[in-house]
């Protein structure tokens, strides 16, 4: 041992912290893994914090109100918070606010996706398009989606029509491209492969290039659908006399700050509710992409 | 020499990038024969992944023409088939899926109605899974796959339209030493087995001459062809040829002359002395 140690100086000089060890112990293991850039995370680690996480907010707020630090008419605490969501439900019409509001992000991001898919397919797959229709959008995805509300009111009134038709401004340019995006990102190899196998234009777009996007296609849905529920209640908060964004905002004429938390809080549920179902739906729809 | 499989004459290629022409290639002359492996080497920017794509029809020549059994190439087809390098695979397809992939379209579907052959066409993907060793991931997808089975996959997807030609560029590029071994004698298996013609661009020598025929040695700036070797190999060929003195001879006569044209020589004096000053 020691006739190794002097031949080896350098050898020595790092085991000599912890005499009577023999070989250089791989020590630098008990450094943290869990700061371990990109590292792994058991699931219960993972879901432990995701819980802690979702938990703190509550946790303060919780504190906040129940430590009489605030003014309960500025903010409301989780209990009156819930209780008020028991009232709205009972004897408001939560359901029928929830429902029209639901309606219409869906009417107005189906009538989005329902353009936007095949008009950026076209982008993203032919020049000649893009060329025609992508400096246009840019320029039109750049005007703020709010500020077409008055027009909106003037040509198409203040019933259903004009909710969709802003919740539509606010998402159709930003989907379009990410949809031609989303296409464009298709390998070339895989488009050239179908080529040399003879497959005319047709079929390389509907063999390759869409089953080839679709789950970037699914992930674009999603988050454009989170933006659909932001331009909901900015259309709800101008021109409407239902719904959960046209709640937060009578709720404030009457100071009744609980039912703004409850109307916000609802609002971010369904929100969290649908990406989870989207995320859901795209681990069942492509199995392929699990290694 | 009309009834060679494919015909170069004088092509040429530029590309424009920022306003600058750059000669891709210039006046190549070339003529392969039916049933020929030849293989492509040269320094980067040479040009022979070019050539390859303007045989595959990928791309246009700029100058020249093409024939492919006396007719000019217009675009690709089922006749040539082309392997990749990567990333030519349909991750969202199984293995199978995958190889019967041209089953799907029209040119392919016609053809195989009127033949009346459909069982042969379905015998034909099992054939070739097996002969690729792949009869175990049969359902299996892309992602769950090596590098060396998935060039597999690509390969006997290639070869599923029965192609008269095989373009392959560097398919094995990003395989390790091992696996490349195994898919050399693979791909002389099947260029035996179906007497298809195939063109092969690579920038392993030993690569270049273990599998080909003929090398053709092509030089950068402009892209054109330099020289042209005879292999000096029996058809049927073994790992410890690589070891025979023609064969080492030849691979530093190539290597030599890539390495001339190249202009990228690195100056050991140089180096030499650079050294000399950090010590």
């Amino acid at each position: 041992m020691t006739v190794q140690i002097a031949i080896a100086p350098s050898a020595a000089s790092r085991t000599a912290e912890q005499p009577g060890t023999q070989a250089p112990a791989p020590q630098p293991r008990h450094k943290s893994r869990f700061w371990s850039i990109r590292g792994e995370l058991s699931r219960r680690t993972a879901w432990l914090l995701t819980g802690a996480g979702l938990s703190l907010p509550f946790v303060l707020w919780w504190l906040w109100t129940a430590l009489g630090l605030a003014d309960p008419m500025f903010m409301p605490s989780p209990g009156a918070v819930l209780e008020r969501i028991g009232r709205w439900w009972t004897g408001e019409g939560l359901l029928t606010d929830i429902g029209i509001s639901v309606w219409r992000v869906m009417a107005g991001f189906g009538a989005s996706a329902l353009i936007a898919l095949p008009l950026g397919l076209y982008i993203g797959t032919y020049r000649p398009v893009q060329a025609f229709l992508e400096p246009l959008t840019d320029f039109i995805r750049y005007m703020p989606a709010v500020a077409f509300i008055p027009l909106v009111m003037l040509w198409v009134g203040i019933d259903e029509g004009s909710k969709v038709l802003i919740i539509f401004i606010g998402t159709f340019f930003q989907m379009v491209l990410m949809v031609a995006e989303d296409v464009r990102r298709v390998p070339m190899a895989q488009i050239e492969a179908a080529q040399t196998m003879g497959a005319n234009r047709g079929e390389i777009v509907k063999l390759v290039i869409l089953p080839s996007a679709k789950p970037a296609l699914l992930d674009t849905l999603r988050i454009t659908c989170g933006w659909a529920w932001t331009y909901l209640v900015v259309a709800e908060l101008v021109a409407a006399n239902s719904g959960l964004g046209y709640a937060i905002l009578k709720a404030q004429r009457y100071m009744h700050t609980d039912k703004i938390f409850a109307g916000i809080l609802l609002i971010g549920l369904i929100g969290l509710f649908t990406d989870q179902a989207f995320r859901w739906l795209h681990r069942r729809a492509f199995p392929w992409m699990r290694k | 020499m009309s009834d060679s499989k494919i015909r170069v004459r004088q092509v040429g290629k530029t590309f424009v990038s920022d306003q600058r022409e750059v000669q891709a290639l210039d006046a190549i002359d070339l003529d392969i024969q039916a049933n020929e492996f030849v293989t492509f080497v040269g320094a980067s920017g040479c040009g022979k992944s070019t050539l390859l794509r303007i045989i595959a029809g990928l791309e246009t020549q700029s100058r020249g023409e093409i024939l492919l059994d006396g007719k000019a190439i217009d675009g690709p087809g089922v006749d040539r088939a082309m392997v990749f390098q990567h990333y030519s695979l349909y991750p969202w397809l199984t293995v199978m899926q995958n190889i019967k992939f041209c089953r799907q379209l029209k040119v392919i579907g016609d053809t195989v109605r009127n033949d009346g052959d459909v069982e042969t066409a379905a015998g034909r993907a099992d054939a070739l899974l097996n002969l690729m060793g792949l009869t175990r991931f049969t359902d299996a997808y892309p992602s769950q796959l090596s590098g060396g089975m998935q060039q597999r996959v690509a390969i006997a997807r290639a070869l599923m339209p029965k192609p008269a030609t095989l373009l392959m560029d560097e398919p094995f590029g990003a395989l390790d030493a091992q696996t490349r071994e195994v898919m050399h004698d693979l791909i002389r298996h099947v260029h035996k087995l179906e007497k298809s013609t195939i063109l092969f661009v690579t920038h392993d020598v030993e690569e270049a001459i273990y599998l080909g025929s003929r090398i053709v040695l092509m030089a950068p700036r402009p892209g054109r062809i330099d020289s042209i070797y005879e292999v000096p190999l029996p058809a049927q060929r073994n790992q410890d040829m690589k070891l025979a003195p023609e064969f080492t001879a030849l691979k530093r006569e190539i290597l030599g002359r890539i390495r001339e044209t190249s202009g990228m020589q690195t100056d050991l004096d140089q180096l030499a002395r650079l050294t000399a000053v950090a010590g």
